[in-house]
């Protein structure tokens, strides 16, 4: 599709509803098509892109619907504050349910939502003020330049007017800083975390979007139907805008606009030819809808729009761009890191026990062991991703030790990780980029009005920079999991190398690589050490230890087995004994 | 308000507390041995009370169609998925058609309480592994919040169905036992003592069983980590139709033992489905003992909150989870899932 479809798209929303001879019944399908497509949208970014699941969003559209009719009739308020007012209402309360479910497991958010949809649906239903179940009416129309949009013609072209801007929006936000740290969230946020990004309050963002733009849609609705009732706002009509979601595609913002017009549609048809076919009797839609939800969720669980438009992975041309600003590297052979008697218990189990080792400024030192000494734990406690029992990790003689992922990577620990953590979906050089989080500022609201350009074109910059340098330039454009598995330890490498580290971490980063792939990546590993940069490195492949790290350390169930030079390592009679057996 | 009305209120929510903490319990369960949040449990309860009442007053419950369609349909997905086809049949075609000539031989009789309680235990439950095995058992894999959608979506259809099946008309059934018993000024009626030593003699049950027995163990060890547990060879899919089976059971008698107490109707379950949800959630869908005091704790708040602002007892009940959710999430260390 071209950047330039809103144009033509707009035009479109103003000349279709004049077309001679449309339905007055397709008009009034096509204002609601519009309204839930600008809510489905908000639940593709908070479910299919962002991983979470809400069972509130009709509550959302509720309060927006609510606080416009409330401040236009009580009040005597012009309609147009109510826009304002419900995204207030919205977004607060958003924020709220957010706050109390978003740092719990997943489920929690859903269940949560499903409680507080179902007290708000009694709470509109019985307080005198929201006129109980009979809701208020006599809502006033909008009006725009003196003309008043009572002609549902009209009001047509204002829903999908602001449909077209929230697709605009949301497409903007998707792609910028804050953007990547919300499609991290499903299936790579632990990595996003290790790079600085706020997970917490990626999410946060994103249920709060979400809830924002169906309060939007609920003020588009208050204003078209011109009364408000409780029933439009339950727990069952966000589970319908949920199935318009995982129908349509619930990972593309376009498979909200489909799931939208396919859900309305049949709907409508059911409720017109069910109860032909089998009696008065039933609530047969609802039937129809729970089947084709669970049809979709066995046999197509993206949805229809990728099976309907396939996806040209768009070529990102990078553009020249004055290079981001850099740390300042540590004098050579200054100390950086010191692992001071560090331990892990998991219940009885030691899986780190005292270690403590210490590495300096331009140095490659080697964590090796056999399977299960703890190699993989120690590197979780020094990048925070787990709390050590006891002990202590400094970095320039400053505890890291119960901070959390972020802030260390902020003070510039990077790493790569065992088993591959990139975000699946993604192209490999959005993923590199996300390791340069840290060194943007761009919030959402300049992601959404593009204003990061020049921010986001630094950090592709950045990102194609270090892609070149690890040997990946020809792959930037192309999924990140569609690489073979050893290119995508290097890609997590080129991710780490945006974060511009003064001390590199990497889990196995030879694994998987062939000869001539492991030649390249030990001379990248030199360049960087005569930088200054220091690297710690885990690594079974023994050739590749003993030709690059000045200093070996290595662990055994847990505790340090010896530490010196390779040379010494490997005459040490308990290193031997560990991994050969000792002799009979 | 005087102690009567404190001690009517407090025995009010312990019973009604009762039935959610059965509900909550089978949530727990099926949570921890399937990761399904089993949305459709209120359907269950629906199913139970109306199945029952329908047999109460001599008329052929409409869920026994339903029973046998449900059956079939988890034949065919059976033998799509190349299961055993002799067991296959055996529990999904026989199995229905010997409870429907059963019922068409005894419902006219009214045979009473106990055989009515059975009959209707006999039709709803066998639903819940056929379910189990049409909808959940192809996404076993999935997430835990594609699990829930499709739970969800369940719940919509059961509930589309309880409608066609029953009818928008509420029912009710006469009570088991007509005694009563009087402790000074309080009178505990006797479906009340049902309700209670039914409850507690299920817990026992489902302790021993999962305590003693290889099958709850299995159940147990499913719970903790399904690829070990297919290690060692248990059938989880089995595990699942277990689970699903105990959940549909006990949804199912919940409904049998609240209807003489109360008006079901087709779609009143799912209100007291999320009561034991509000149990489960608060006990943080982990612990047994937890989610029964949870639920007696809501049961209560219940009935208070219906005695002072009976127009709000619904949104006082849910809200009750905010502060739960709350003081979890300031104990919580944020850790990534890594689940997608």
């Amino acid at each position: 599709m071209s950047r330039y479809w809103p144009l033509p798209a707009l035009a479109a929303c103003a000349l279709v509803p004049w077309l001679p001879g449309l339905p007055v019944f397709w008009l009034t399908l096509l204002n609601y098509i519009g309204i839930s497509a600008i809510l489905v949208v908000g639940v593709v970014v908070l479910t299919g892109i962002g991983g979470m699941t809400s069972f509130a969003q009709a509550s959302f559209l509720g309060f927006g619907a609510y606080a416009s009719a409330v401040l236009s009739t009580h009040y005597g308020l012009s309609p147009w504050l109510g826009l304002p007012a419900a995204i207030a209402v919205s977004a607060v309360a958003a924020g709220l349910i957010g706050a109390v479910t978003l740092r719990l497991r997943g489920h929690y958010l859903a269940l949560g939502t499903m409680a507080v949809a179902m007290s708000l649906y009694y709470l509109f239903a019985n307080l005198d003020f929201f006129g109980r179940n009979d809701g208020i009416s006599g809502i006033p129309p909008l009006n725009l330049f003196g003309l008043s949009l009572v002609d549902g013609r009209l009001y047509l072209t204002l829903i999908w007017a602001v449909l077209v801007l929230v697709i605009v929006a949301t497409n903007n936000l998707l792609d910028s800083r804050v953007g990547r740290a919300i499609r991290s969230l499903r299936g790579g946020a632990l990595a996003a975390a290790s790079f600085g990004v706020n997970t917490p309050a990626a999410r946060q963002l994103a249920f709060v979007y979400a809830a924002v733009l169906a309060a939007i849609a609920g003020w588009l609705y208050a204003h078209l139907q011109r009364s408000v009732n409780p029933t439009p706002f339950g727990l069952n009509a966000s589970i319908e805008y949920m199935l318009m979601a995982v129908l349509g595609g619930a990972g593309q913002v376009g498979g909200a606009v489909l799931g939208a017009v396919l859900v309305t549609v049949i709907n409508d048809q059911l409720q017109d030819w069910l109860p032909r076919l089998l009696g008065q009797r039933g609530n047969y839609e609802s039937i129809v809808f729970g089947l084709i939800l669970l049809a979709v969720l066995q046999t197509a669980p993206e949805g229809l729009w990728p099976h309907l438009f396939r996806g040209r992975t768009r070529k990102r041309v990078i553009a020249p761009a004055e290079a981001l600003p850099r740390r300042v590297m540590p004098q050579a052979g200054s100390p950086v890191l010191a692992v001071e008697r560090l331990s892990k218990r998991f219940g009885g189990l030691i899986a780190v026990n005292e270690i403590s080792f210490a590495v300096n400024a331009g140095e490659i030192v080697g964590l090796i062991g056999p399977n299960g000494a703890g190699k993989s734990t120690s590197f979780n406690l020094i990048t925070g991703v787990a709390d050590p029992s006891s002990g202590a990790v400094r970095l320039f003689g400053t505890a890291l030790t119960g901070q959390p992922a972020r802030e260390i990577a902020q003070r510039g620990v990077a790493r790569s990780f065992q088993h591959v953590k990139l975000v699946p979906g993604m192209s490999v050089i959005e993923n590199v980029a996300i390791g340069a989080h840290l060194r943007g500022q761009a919030g959402a609201l300049a992601g959404v009005l593009r204003l990061d350009r020049a921010e986001e074109a630094r950090l592709f910059a950045e990102a194609a920079r270090q892609l070149a340098r690890v040997g990946l330039a020809e792959q930037a454009d192309r999924k990140a999991t569609d690489l073979a598995l050893g290119q995508q330890r290097v890609v997590e490498i080129a991710r780490a190398l945006c974060l511009d580290p003064v001390l590199l971490l990497l889990d196995e980063p030879a694994a998987g690589l062939r000869h001539n792939e492991k030649v390249e990546l030990a001379a990248l590993l030199r360049r960087l050490r005569a930088e200054g940069v220091a690297v710690l490195l885990v690594e079974h492949d023994m050739d590749f230890v003993m030709n690059l790290t000045d200093r070996l350390v290595v662990m055994d169930f847990g505790t340090k087995l010896a530490e010196g030079t390779a040379e010494a390592v490997r005459r040490d009679p308990a290193v031997i004994e560990a991994y050969l057996g000792a002799a009979q | 308000m005087d102690s009567t009305i404190v001690a009517i209120l407090v025995q009010d929510g312990i019973v009604n507390g009762a039935i959610y903490a059965l509900l909550a319990l089978s949530l727990v369960l099926v949570f921890a041995v399937t990761r399904v949040v089993f949305v459709p449990q209120g359907e269950f309860v629906a199913y139970g009370a109306l199945t029952y009442a329908a047999l109460d007053s001599g008329s052929t419950p409409g869920s026994l169609w339903l029973l046998c369609a449900l059956g079939a349909l988890a034949f065919v997905a059976g033998v799509i998925r190349r299961g055993p086809v002799l067991r296959l049949a055996v529990t999904s075609l026989v199995l229905p058609a010997v409870v429907t000539g059963l019922t068409l031989w005894l419902a006219p009789l009214k045979p009473g309480v106990a055989v009515n309680a059975a009959l209707a235990l006999a039709i709803v439950t066998p639903m819940a592994p056929y379910i189990y095995r049409i909808g959940f058992q192809p996404l076993a894999e999935a997430s835990v919040l594609v699990l829930l959608i499709a739970a969800v979506a369940v719940h919509l259809v059961l509930a589309g169905l309880g409608l066609v099946f029953f009818g928008p008309e509420g029912s009710r059934a006469t009570a088991f036992a007509d005694f009563s018993l009087s402790l000074g000024d309080l009178t505990l009626p006797g479906q009340a003592l049902w309700i209670l030593g039914l409850t507690a003699a299920l817990m026992a049950g489902l302790y021993g069983f999962f305590g003693f027995t290889l099958l709850g163990k299995a159940l147990r060890a499913t719970a903790v980590n399904r690829l070990g547990a297919r290690l060692v060879g248990i059938a989880t899919a089995q595990s699942g139709g277990i689970a699903f089976a105990l959940a549909g059971a006990i949804g199912a008698l919940s409904g049998i033992l609240v209807v003489p107490l109360t008006t079901v109707y087709y779609d009143s379950g799912f209100v007291i489905g999320l009561k034991g949800f509000t149990a489960a959630i608060i006990a943080g869908m982990g612990s047994y003992p937890g989610a029964v005091l949870a639920a007696l704790a809501v049961g209560v708040l219940e009935s208070f909150s219906s005695f002072w602002a009976s127009a709000f007892k619904e949104v006082i009940v849910f809200t009750a989870i905010i502060p739960v959710l709350l003081w979890r999430s300031l104990r919580h260390v944020t850790l990534e899932d890594e689940e997608e």
